[in-house]
């Protein structure tokens, strides 16, 4: 197994305002989002960060994106450096989460053809691309419908495909299901067993076990922003349904502290 | 494993071409964006220009309507008392006035109330001449003097009573002419020796410096908030972000699109002002303001114009950045529109430009300045290089300072 991610003591600590204090019920001005977290992905492996809301899961994955900095801790990405490559990363990658929105005013048809110049696609490839990715999420037909027409589902089937124009060979993906009607979420998980099947790299972070238990091959438990719990998904489970497996671990975690 | 994951080979659909330069790809987005998008070109391109044309055409035109009313309509004035001397020149001065000589008395002025009677009542004392011969202004005793009933209200009746009072105050000065000044004997003689061109340079160059930075700044503040704030608010800078896309790409591109459309907004308003301000000065007066410049004048303009465009659209966008949201960026930018119209009226309480180079170091006062030299027909062109070198200096520390942000963390996504 080759291993094409690799995290080592990943740290971000948030500085609270008053207000993020009042709802956080605390007098601390700091809050440690994600706490020394290491583990690692093998190629062509969906990785899953399981954990509650507010976890750290997200803040993890926008660090492996390059969208914010780790105070400190570093990781690999198809051998590039969030720290001293991100430019490196960002070409390997591709990101998707509810905060990234497209531009309302352009066609999927324009927002493929600009994506893909930002990350160097050839011409002709971007056009085979589009022709392909288009009629395998049914965007064909709205491909000059202006993304503000476009309904809630397509518009997120176009923000996965807009994120995949140069077709990266690891795929992060924040709460991919999150907000997504049946029919969607089931294109979309389909979707990322189909990028395993072609050797694609996928992390994704969710809260929801039945997600991790059909798609995952290894998995990580993340709770209060340390990872708790780490290997193949029966190995974590150990003889248990995740769902069981997770709560017994959130106990012996939580449980000094009630 | 090993510690460091390595580059693999992988199983690549395609080999990324060679990465070419970001720049132009967000600068032909950006156009794409303002072209096409009909009601953003048309409320700031289109309008600001039509809006200033309509309202300065209009208030012209109301200032000619209101002074023009009234003007021929006949106005019948009552004159007691009216003397000999008198009669031929004040039956003169309009013939829209019909005299009428005849007594009259308080029911005559209580009439005078309704404003829809053109009627002015004009009192001469008796033997009116021959006071005013006798009268000695040193032996301390009031002057005659003469009654004049009329109704402001009415244009008709307030016409008529300027015109009598001009010509009564012309005869009075006639009268007791000791010495006249700057009388020209004929047309040739002038007294003022400033040459037209002269005359016209000065006006121009305390008018338009202000006018132009003025429009070119609320070019931008219509333009800027939107592309940059507008993107953080939308949650669409952080789909750029993601891309492999160099910081300083972005930055660059943000700014020279922006750049573009708000000198475009900026021409539109000139052009209003510059069509409607003969209407708005009025064409009654005749009044040419000669506008003779020199190539290296429109010249040293343009450059100076768009380096002025380019430290303004990198300003608002650093402060657009900063804000929140478009709301915020507004408010933000408001402070900073205020030191420009103060640095913009400076020409006006200063005479001449300043001779001290280093003056034209200082951001938008240098822009304010060099227009005032070039329209005051006192160009300097180490002025002019030096205000476009420092522009141009202060534009790019302004993009790597926005290339800063886009990749900071708390400015791009903190709430």
């Amino acid at each position: 197994m080759e291993e094409i991610l690799r995290v080592e003591g990943l740290s971000k600590t948030f500085t609270l305002s008053r207000k993020q204090q009042k709802i956080e019920h605390t007098t601390n001005k700091k809050k440690v989002a994600v706490d020394s977290l290491s583990f690692t992905a093998n190629r062509g492996e969906i990785f899953g960060l399981l954990g509650p809301n507010g976890a750290g899961k997200t803040t993890t994955l926008r660090m492996l994106s390059t969208l914010i900095h780790p105070d400190s801790g570093d990781a690999w990405l198809d051998g590039c450096s969030v720290i001293s490559d991100p430019e490196g990363v960002r070409a390997k990658i591709g990101f998707l989460t509810s905060e990234l929105k497209l531009e309302d005013f352009f066609t999927p048809n324009y927002l493929f053809s600009f994506f893909s110049q930002l990350h160097s696609v050839p011409e002709e490839v971007m056009k085979q691309r589009k022709e392909q990715m288009f009629a395998r999420f049914g965007i064909d037909k709205f491909a000059e419908v202006k993304v503000a027409n476009l309904s809630t589902g397509m518009k997120q089937k176009l923000s996965l495909v807009i994120s995949l124009v140069h077709d990266p060979e690891i795929i992060i993906f924040d709460e991919p299901t999150n907000g997504l009607d049946v029919l969607t979420a089931r294109t979309v998980t389909d979707y990322l067993q189909e990028l395993r099947g072609l050797g694609k790299t996928i992390i994704l972070s969710t809260h929801i076990f039945s997600l991790v238990e059909r798609l995952c091959d290894r998995v990580g438990i993340i709770i209060d922003g340390k990872l708790c719990v780490c290997g193949s998904l029966s190995e974590v489970c150990d003889g248990m349904t995740i769902e069981d497996r997770f709560f017994e671990i959130y106990k012996q975690q939580k449980g000094g502290e009630e | 494993m090993n510690n460091n994951a390595q580059p693999s080979e992988g199983t690549p659909v395609f080999q990324q071409t060679e990465r070419k330069g970001n720049t132009m790809t967000i600068i032909k987005k950006e156009f794409a964006r303002f072209f096409g998008d009909r009601s953003l070109f048309f409320t700031s391109v289109i309008m600001p220009g039509l809006l200033i044309y309509i309202i300065y055409s209009l208030m012209g035109d109301g200032i000619g309507k209101m002074i023009e009313e009234g003007s021929n309509d006949v106005v019948a004035v009552s004159v007691e008392n009216m003397p000999p001397s008198l009669a031929p020149m004040l039956t003169s001065i309009d013939t829209n006035i019909s005299f009428v000589n005849t007594g009259f008395g308080q029911p005559d002025i209580d009439k005078l109330e309704n404003k829809d009677l053109n009627v002015v009542l004009l009192r001469f004392p008796a033997n009116f001449d021959s006071i005013v011969a006798s009268y000695d202004p040193a032996s301390g005793a009031p002057a005659q003097n003469v009654e004049i009933y009329y109704n402001s209200a009415n244009n008709a009746s307030s016409r008529v009573y300027t015109e009598l009072t001009a010509a009564l105050t012309a005869y009075e000065d006639q009268m007791s002419n000791r010495f006249d000044i700057n009388r020209a004997d004929s047309e040739e003689q002038l007294f003022d020796c400033a040459t037209m061109d002269d005359k016209g340079a000065m006006i121009w160059s305390k008018l338009l410096p202000m006018l132009i930075i003025m429009m070119l700044f609320s070019g931008t503040m219509a333009i800027a908030p939107s592309a940059i704030a507008g993107e953080k608010e939308r949650g669409t800078i952080a789909t750029l972000l993601v891309t492999p896309m160099r910081r300083n790409e972005l930055a660059l591109g943000k700014v020279v699109s922006l750049s573009c459309m708000a000198l475009l907004s900026g021409i539109s308003s000139f052009l209003g002002i510059a069509l409607s301000l003969p209407k708005m000065v009025g064409g009654a007066e005749n009044v040419e303001i000669p506008f003779n410049y020199a190539f290296g004048d429109y010249a040293a303009l343009l450059l100076i114009i768009l380096s002025a465009v380019l430290i303004m659209a990198s300003a608002v966008s650093i402060l657009s950045a900063l804000a929140k949201d478009v709301k915020n960026a507004g408010t933000m930018i408001t402070p900073f529109m205020l030191v420009i119209v103060f640095a913009g009226l400076m020409p006006m309480f200063q005479s001449g430009v300043p001779q001290n180079v280093v003056v034209y170091a200082i951001p938008f006062y240098n822009s304010i300045e060099t227009l005032t030299a070039v329209f005051g027909h006192d160009l300097s062109w180490t002025a002019v290089i030096v205000t476009l070198v420092s522009n141009i200096a202060y534009a790019g520390l302004a993009v790597w300072g926005l290339s800063r942000m886009f990749n900071s963390e708390k400015i791009m996504f903190g709430k």
